[in-house]
């Protein structure tokens, strides 16, 4: 290899990172990360920066490597593309600076600047950019060199900083960490300071390094036993954690966390619709939405009905009503496939919306006032309106409902829903009911969102149409795909990762719809089995890795 | 001229059996049409509306389905050739409106517009309609392209991703606040005619929309039926394979297929801007499932389907409301009731061929 070809490598790469990181920063994320400290005066802002270097150092690298082995042309490359990065963002402050742009560009201000410049002068800080860009590239490729071990435990040292460091706020706040701190008599400030988060990332380290140090146990049969006795473990030790977490939180993240586990109720339906039975529903919402509607309307003394009914007797109400307008949606779509029924649904979803929204139904479900005085559920005399309470009740529904799906997965009709979304044709000649299938997965997996609704205005006390927009849908079926499609697991770890962190890192609210965006481009791209993909699905999308596949399945 | 792929011409498979599901089906239908029909004739009887008020609506109708007819044609010319719906193109209309906007918008701040209205509106429409291929083409090359193989949900699922991407990026890059458009002085005169005994006004710019459409989609026509490039896309969208054999660069006819597609969707979001005066980031999301309901109608993959599937939707949103005496605000609701109704007793469309299971 040449060294034309390695600069021109570095060049493109340079350029991709560059235009990357000028639309990171003109959409504002660097200034308002500016003001998220992760350690001492570390802030969350001065990461993005670093990392574009780090970025471009990679990219660069990564395409050398493939035709020179060569540690020099690496760096060479690595260097020339962490350069044109750096000079872009220069440029970019530069002009940012000297010439007015906010009527286009929104965030083109002069808080952009000094979030760019660190406050030092404009000159200086262009210096500075390009500079920091080059040596963070180069220190990129050369971070190779070190051995691989050492490596992983540093890296995964760093990114326990950054995530306590940035969850550092929300850690102190709760109950548990209070209760710790007031026995140990110590205060806590609002940021991790600096030499705790040098010594967390010391101790992170160097435990994760000895960790991958123990000898692995040798025979399959031994490590098949491991694993056994570490999922029983894992299983007790979750549980109890699940059953104490309210309490270990406090009442905001008990919110929170009724919130999250709202969305694994949905994501669990959508799984079934989406994931088994591979019918691509954009218009959830809807089922969620008629749920809500169904529990407002027969237990609120404030509805057009006035029947006042307990949470119980309306719980089965609101499922039969979802299951209902699951298969009335059913039947309708039952021919079509994929892509046109995306759209179908699409449309349900929001005629669902604007028929809650619209005059004409206004006498009976309220219109844009929507209904109020949604009784909160009773358990035995004790009302359930607290949080920390309503929490069990949601995780007692999310049990049930995977446990229905677990069931579900290997029974009779989970196999004809996986058949029917690999190949109707196919199925069909093998004697599935297409009909009755697919309307059991819709209708199953509405009554999920059904009771998910019902909950929803249980908790919320009043409905409005604006809670059930499309923005709903999208986020469930975001977290099923990010998660894994058709992997239980897969959708509570999306449900925490795409739900919870929003609530946690406030200002990520505002990049939230953009990070879904841009997360299932990403996940479609890379790996479109999830993140904890089901078995299944991993084999079907990974074919050269199949043996391993084949295994985990043999299982 | 259809541009449907020559495996999807097949008849159709043998009939599902879904024999009392179909018979559910007949009477809803004719549920509906008893009602509709009704409606039509309650709404007759009254007389409430003379007929300067039908005549209104359909231009209204027409213009509004000149939009939906140019979007919906990018949709019907990427589901020809690639099979897939390109969610995202509803967004690329929003971003034509969108530059657009900051053109003439900076025109008018400049007194440009003012003193130079032809050029200015000239200027903007070449600006709107041109940058929107160079995101539809990039759309392409990094997110369709490297999918092309993949399970048929995969594309989608990538697709409804970059639709909020894009949404959400022109967002940040640009603003919450809504645009709007400066008003264009030549444009917002009208012509006044009598139509029975009362007089009724033609906006000067409803004319401009529908002539513009009528260049465009000519335009197309000819590139399509006439130039080396409309044949090859022909070519493609007939088989892939054999195109690719006969040295055809399918990988360029897709992009220019993307590219054409967003052009024709950039020129309807400059219009939208010119006539609803206001564009948000939002703007395309229902201009987009409406341009696709219009692309189904036709019969997607064809293109005069397409053209004639806008203009109708446009229509029937124009008139329905007012036909069947209920609130405008169920417009959207009518429209995507048509799309239901129409994907159960004619997934083909109206000018479309009859598709096997597999392709519709």
């Amino acid at each position: 290899m040449n060294l034309l070809s390695v600069v021109r490598a570095g060049i493109r790469s340079g350029l991709i990172v560059g235009v990357i990181a000028i639309f990171i920063v003109l959409i504002g994320m660097v200034q308002t990360f500016a003001k998220r400290y992760l350690t001492g005066e570390i802030t969350l802002g001065m990461v993005i920066l670093l990392a574009f270097g780090l970025v471009a150092g990679v990219l660069a690298a990564r395409q050398v490597a493939k035709s020179s082995p060569r540690l020099g042309h690496k760096v060479l490359a690595a260097a020339i593309s962490g350069l044109i990065t750096g000079v872009m963002l220069a440029a970019l402050l530069l002009v940012v600076s000297q010439v007015s742009l906010r009527d286009v560009l929104v965030n083109a201000t002069p808080e952009m600047v000094a979030a760019l410049s660190f406050g030092l002068p404009l000159s200086g800080a262009a210096v500075m950019l390009m500079g920091m860009s080059v040596a963070t590239a180069v220190i990129a490729v050369l971070y190779g060199l070190v051995p691989p071990r050492l490596r992983r435990a540093l890296l995964e040292g760093i990114m326990a900083v950054i995530l306590i460091g940035l969850f550092w706020e929300a850690i102190i706040g709760l109950d548990v960490s209070r209760l710790v701190m007031n026995f140990l008599g110590v205060k806590a400030g609002k940021v991790l300071p600096l030499p705790g988060g040098i010594g967390l990332l010391g101790v992170v380290s160097l435990v994760t390094y000895l960790l991958r140090m123990r000898p692995r146990p040798e025979t399959a049969v031994v490590r098949q036993r491991h694993r056994t006795a570490w999922r029983y473990v894992s299983l007790v030790l979750i549980a109890g954690a699940m059953a104490a977490l309210p309490f270990a939180v406090g009442l905001f993240w008990s919110q929170t966390l009724t919130t999250i586990g709202l969305f694994t109720l949905m994501g669990l339906g959508l799984n079934i619709v989406v994931g088994m039975a591979g019918l691509l529903d954009l218009g959830y919402v809807a089922f969620y939405a008629i749920g809500a509607y169904a529990m407002a309307l027969f237990s609120s003394p404030a509805s057009s009905l006035g029947l006042g009914l307990p949470f119980w007797v309306a719980l089965p109400i609101a499922l039969v009503f979802a299951a209902i307008s699951g298969i009335l949606l059913g039947i309708p779509v039952l021919r079509l496939r994929g892509d046109y029924l995306a759209i179908v649904t699409l449309g349900f979803g929001e005629i669902i919306r604007v028929l809650a929204l619209s005059d004409v139904l206004k006498p009976y479900i309220g219109g844009p006032q929507g209904i109020m005085e949604t009784p909160p559920p009773y358990f035995f005399g004790t009302q359930l309106s607290d949080p920390r309470y309503l929490y069990y009740l949601i995780l007692a529904a999310c049990l049930v409902v995977v446990f229905i799906s677990l069931r579900l997965n290997d029974s009779r009709i989970g196999r004809a829903w996986i058949a029917v979304r690999e190949d109707e044709d196919v199925a069909q000649a093998m004697g599935i009911n297409l009909v009755a299938a697919k309307l059991m997965a819709f209708a199953i997996g509405a009554s999920f969102a059904g009771v998910g609704g019902a909950i929803f205005a249980a908790r919320q006390g009043a409905i409005f149409p604006m809670d059930f927009t499309l923005f709903v849908s999208i986020n469930v079926l975001c977290l099923i795909i990010i998660g894994g499609m058709g992997s239980i697991p897969g959708v509570i770890t999306g449900a925490f990762f795409l739900i919870g962190l929003p609530e946690v890192l406030r200002e990520v609210d505002e990049y939230r719809i953009l990070a879904y965006g841009a997360g299932l481009v990403i996940m479609m791209l890379v790996r479109p089995e999830g993140l904890i993909p089901s078995a299944r699905r991993r084999l079907e999308l990974r074919e050269e890795e199949a043996e391993e596949g084949v295994a985990d399945v043999a299982r | 001229m259809a541009v449907v792929s020559r495996e999807a011409r097949v008849s159709r498979a043998p009939a599902v059996k879904l024999s009392l599901n179909r018979i559910m089906l007949w009477v809803v239908g004719l549920g509906v049409t008893a009602l509709v029909v009704w409606r039509i004739a309650g709404t007759a009887a009254l007389g409430l509306y003379g007929p300067d008020v039908w005549l209104m609506q359909t231009l209204n109708g027409l213009v509004q389905g000149s939009m939906y007819a140019l979007v919906a044609l990018g949709y019907t010319m990427v589901y020809g050739i690639l099979l897939m719906i390109n969610f995202a193109h509803g967004e690329i209309f929003m971003i034509g409106a969108m530059s657009g906007y900051f053109v003439l918008n900076g025109f008018h701040q400049s007194g440009f517009l003012a003193s130079n209205p032809v050029p200015a509106l000239l200027i903007t429409f070449i600006v709107g309609m041109g940058v929107p291929p160079i995101v539809g083409v990039l759309l392409e090359r990094i997110a369709y392209r490297p999918l092309r193989r993949a399970p048929r949900l995969v594309p989608l699922i990538c697709a409804i991703g970059a639709s909020f991407f894009l949404q959400q990026a022109v967002r940040l890059l640009f603003g919450i606040r809504t645009k709007v458009y400066p008003t264009v002085a030549v444009l917002s005169g009208s012509w006044t005619i009598t139509v029975g005994e009362r007089e009724m006004r033609i906006q000067h710019m409803s004319v401009l929309i529908i002539v513009i459409t009528i260049v465009l989609m000519v335009a197309l026509y000819l590139l399509v039926r006439k130039t080396k490039i409309g044949k090859a896309m022909r070519a493609v969208a007939e088989d892939k394979e054999a195109a690719a054999l006969m040295g055809i660069d399918v990988d360029q006819v897709i992009m220019v297929t993307f590219a054409i597609g967003a052009i024709l969707a950039g020129a309807a979001g400059v219009m939208w801007g010119l006539w609803y005066k206001q564009v948000i980031h939002t703007v395309g999301f229902i201009p987009g499932i409406k341009a696709f309901t219009a692309a189904v109608l036709g019969g997607i993959g064809n293109i005069p389907g397409a053209m004639l599937g806008g203009l109708f939707l446009g229509f029937v949103e124009a008139i329905a409301p007012t036909a069947l005496d209920i609130s405008t605000q169920l417009k959207d609701v009518i429209s995507f009731g048509l799309l239901v109704i129409v994907l159960i007793f004619r997934p083909s469309g109206i000018l479309g061929e009859v598709l096997t299971g597999k392709k519709a």
